[in-house]
């Protein structure tokens, strides 16, 4: 069956992890030589997938396929020998070693003794090099090239593996331009050497640059396929967020008056440029664009993580300067973050020391202690309040789902009483009856006259929640749209891929 | 359920009380109340030390200068107190002082050196373990250097109520010194900001720093803190041993981190109570002083100290993955 027209086939292939259906049957066709785009919202599958055809995962049931062998149990070693090489979004090299090491990491030719032959891994790196025209001597230690050429050398790695299927994961999102440019040059000799390249990527322009055939991805399976010179820019975008919208978003009306936050032209040496907005009492502006479009990191500023190189943020009409967390705190400003675990919750501290951390202040007796009989009072207000399901304050926080921690961050902030609320990605990774009442949630602070920025990636909660919409792309604003019926996600998704701009 | 909960958190006392009970059955001699007392006694500046420990340790930080830092200021605080006819004397003219000058200079210099520890840590970014690793060497060297590498002795009498004291004729001085400083790091970790703080950036430092915490300002309190308690240390050590040698305390960090690890503080951070640096403290003192009574060769009690501390942890760590 070697000459069989498709070099991978994924036949109803499903992932199940305790509690969620990662991926529902999902099919998948990869042709001989052709470079074919995954895309689709974070979360469709398109890395579960992934993960289970290079073997980290295995997959519940479904058929892989691969070069006319059926192939199941076998992890990412056998994958590799099998000629399936994946270059990781996160490249992580071992920084200090030499090229050629890196190449030949885990099976360095060795000479007679059993010793490492420098001298064929030298030679034979060279050759690998030379094959995808990287001009660089493999004695070059990793930490001193940039991170193209980092990938540049993992391809190389594929290459000197015989890959027959190279799968990239967003290779351009750290490239410049130009990079980006060789990348392109490179995955096409690729090609042409017969080999097939899986290539997912959020950005039409280059899905539409480089790629021959595009599958869709969404809520867990593939959702349509088609050559990349048969469609169109729009039909791939409907075929992206072509997704009923669900009734979960409960909006109140608010009277919205007076402008509390002023954002201008706030830049950042790497992150943005040039961003400017304002936030009114009773309002939720939601943020949208595609991941690493800087929204994040405009955040992070406003509330002093990052230092920010020109611009000026103004709150309630006086311009201030926020150097850290600490003074943003103080001055009515909350920063509920994307990362629950990594820069959120506490997870082996209680509830209450999670909820109380930054507003010790306000419980304290005459001797300047703290005064933990009020501290759990106020606590347990809050627990009550939005509902966390807790046994006790006194339960650790990592042993709460993951909507109950983001309900006890919400309460931590809460808290701090601020008048601007900023919450990043706040539903991600929750399931859906937390999602619709942190939704509620936000509704009812919004219409006690809170201001709310929400970033997300989520384009049915930008538009069901937000009163107005900022998008970004690549680290600049390219629309500011008052919410209404003729806001779509496609008229989002033309901004979030720059294809829009009004700026 | 409620009984195997109560046996992993408490355990520890209990392996407390097995042994006491153990050698109090076997040795007559172990039993005599006044050996009891110095099985307290013995457990005192180590233990005064554990307390710190505990607080650099829940905060991801570590003291390997502990033990130089309570030598420099032991030599520094008995060159203040020396009496006036004493031979050789750091500083000849000076009279002879009252006791409360070299008690606040031995914490005044503790204090100063966590600082400089804090400094490094927090400004620089290097870890504690080098930032500390580094000031060992360099306090026991300003120690040599200061004393001239000779004991500082001929004391005045004060220091030997501190030594050999007792207070409501039973408590030994030192031992109401260790208890003081269990209840001041007790508040001081339970019912007030800094403590929770010390949880905090222990727990998830840049969650800690997006919760409006200042880091840097923590590490400088914590080890500054630590200091403290070396200072203390000095003095009840100066006061027991009534001399500073610059050699002196050499170890005693890693008999601190020990304790603290018996006791059930996580070097990973975030976890540890001040109760557990006490029982830590207290296993180690009953297990060399009850070796020595049954006259078990000194050069096997270090072999089983260190067995046990490995011993301790690995059953501390397999308490916590269950939980996980």
């Amino acid at each position: 069956m070697a000459n069989d027209e498709y070099l991978l086939r994924m036949v109803d292939v499903e992932k199940t992890f305790p509690g969620v259906r990662a991926l529902k049957g999902v099919n998948l066709n990869v042709k001989r030589g052709e470079v074919h785009a995954l895309c689709g919202e974070n979360g469709a599958g398109k890395s579960t997938l992934m993960k289970c055809l290079i073997g980290i995962q295995p997959v519940t049931s479904g058929e892989i396929i691969f070069d006319g062998k059926s192939i199941s149990h076998y992890n990412t070693a056998d994958a590799l020998n099998m000629g399936i090489s994946m270059i990781h979004q996160e490249l992580s090299p071992v920084e200090y070693r030499p090229i050629m090491e890196n190449i030949w990491l885990g099976r360095e030719p060795v000479g007679k003794f059993g010793l490492v032959d420098h001298k064929k891994m030298y030679e034979d790196s060279k050759e690998v090099l030379k094959q995808i025209d990287l001009d660089i001597d493999p004695k070059t230690l990793m930490v001193n090239l940039t991170v193209a050429q980092m990938q540049m050398v993992e391809i190389a790695k594929a290459v000197s593996y015989n890959a027959k299927l190279i799968i990239m994961d967003e290779p351009s999102s750290s490239l410049t331009e130009r990079e980006e440019q060789q990348l392109f040059t490179i995955i096409r000799r690729l090609k042409a050497e017969g080999r097939s390249i899986i290539y997912i990527s959020h950005r039409l322009e280059e899905i539409f640059e480089v790629a021959d055939t595009v599958t869709v991805f969404r809520d867990g399976t593939n959702v349509g396929t088609a050559a990349v010179k048969d469609i169109t820019t729009e039909q791939l975008i409907a075929m992206m967020v072509g997704r009923p919208m669900d009734d979960m978003f409960p909006k109140i009306d608010t009277d919205k008056e007076g402008i509390v936050l002023k954002v201008e032209h706030l830049s950042h040496h790497k992150y943005f440029k040039n961003v400017s907005f304002e936030v009114r009492k009773g309002e939720i502006l939601g943020f949208a664009g595609l991941v690493g479009a800087g929204r994040t990191e405009v955040m992070e500023t406003i509330f002093g993580i990052r230092p920010h190189t020109e611009g000026q943020i103004y709150l309630h009409g006086k311009p201030v300067e926020i150097h850290n967390p600490g003074e943003a705190i103080n001055m009515g400003i909350s920063f509920l973050t994307e990362d629950r675990r990594g820069t959120g919750i506490f997870p082996l501290l209680s509830i209450d020391t999670n909820i109380a951390i930054p507003n010790y202040d306000k419980y304290l007796t005459k001797l300047g202690l703290v005064d933990q009989k009020a501290v759990d009072e106020a606590c347990a207000k809050y627990v009550e309040a939005i509902e966390i399901k807790t046994p006790s304050l006194k339960q650790k926080i990592m042993n709460l789902s993951g909507g109950n921690q983001q309900k006890v961050l919400l309460a931590r902030w809460l808290m701090t009483e601020p008048d601007v609320l900023i919450l990043d990605e706040p539903t991600r990774g929750i399931d859906v009856g937390a999602k619709a009442e942190i939704y509620q949630l936000m509704s009812e602070l919004a219409s006690q006259g809170k201001c709310i920025i929400m970033v997300s990636s989520e384009l049915p909660e930008v538009i069901g929640m937000s009163d107005r919409i900022v998008v970004m792309h690549e680290g600049k604003i390219t629309g500011i749209l008052e919410n209404g019926p003729d806001i779509t996600q496609e008229v989002l998704m033309r901004y979030a891929t720059g294809t829009d701009d009004d700026f | 359920m409620k009984a195997k909960e109560i046996l992993s958190k408490y355990g520890i006392v209990l392996v407390l009380v097995i042994m006491v009970a153990l050698l109090c059955i076997v040795s007559p001699n172990f039993r005599k109340p006044a050996n009891l007392m110095n099985v307290l006694l013995q457990a005192c500046i180590f233990g005064i030390l554990a307390l710190g420990m505990t607080l650099v340790i829940i905060g991801k930080g570590t003291d390997l200068a502990v033990g130089s830092t309570l030598a420099l200021c032991a030599v520094i605080c008995a060159s203040f107190g020396q009496k006036a006819t004493a031979s050789g004397k750091i500083f000849p003219n000076m009279p002879e002082l009252p006791i409360i000058v070299p008690i606040l200079i031995a914490l005044i210099v503790g204090v100063a050196v966590g600082l400089v520890n804090g400094a490094f840590i927090a400004f620089t970014g290097i870890p504690a373990f080098i930032a500390t690793l580094g000031m060992q060497t360099i306090a026991r060297g300003f120690a040599l250097l200061y004393s001239g590498g000779k004991p500082v002795s001929s004391l005045i009498p004060a220091f030997k109520t501190i030594g050999s004291g007792r207070v409501f004729g039973f408590l030994p001085v030192p031992v109401l010194i260790y208890i003081i400083c269990i209840a001041v790091t007790w508040v001081l970790l339970n019912n007030t900001r800094f403590g929770k703080r010390v949880y905090a950036i222990g727990g998830n430092m840049q969650a800690a720093e997006v919760s409006g915490i200042n880091v840097k300002k923590m590490i400088l309190l914590i080890n500054a803190y630590m200091g403290l308690l070396a200072g203390v240390a000095a003095v009840v050590f100066v006061g027991r041993t009534q001399s500073a040698h610059p050699g002196a305390a050499t170890g005693y960090e890693l008999t601190a981190i020990a304790s603290t690890t018996i006791g059930g503080t996580s070097q990973s951070g975030g976890i540890g109570t001040v109760w557990g640096a006490v029982v830590g403290a207290l296993i180690f003192s009953v297990l060399r002083n009850g070796m020595t009574i049954l006259g078990i060769d000194a050069y096997w009690q270090q072999i089983v100290e260190g067995f046990v501390v490995i011993i301790g942890v690995v059953i501390d760590m397999r308490k916590n993955a269950r939980k996980a």
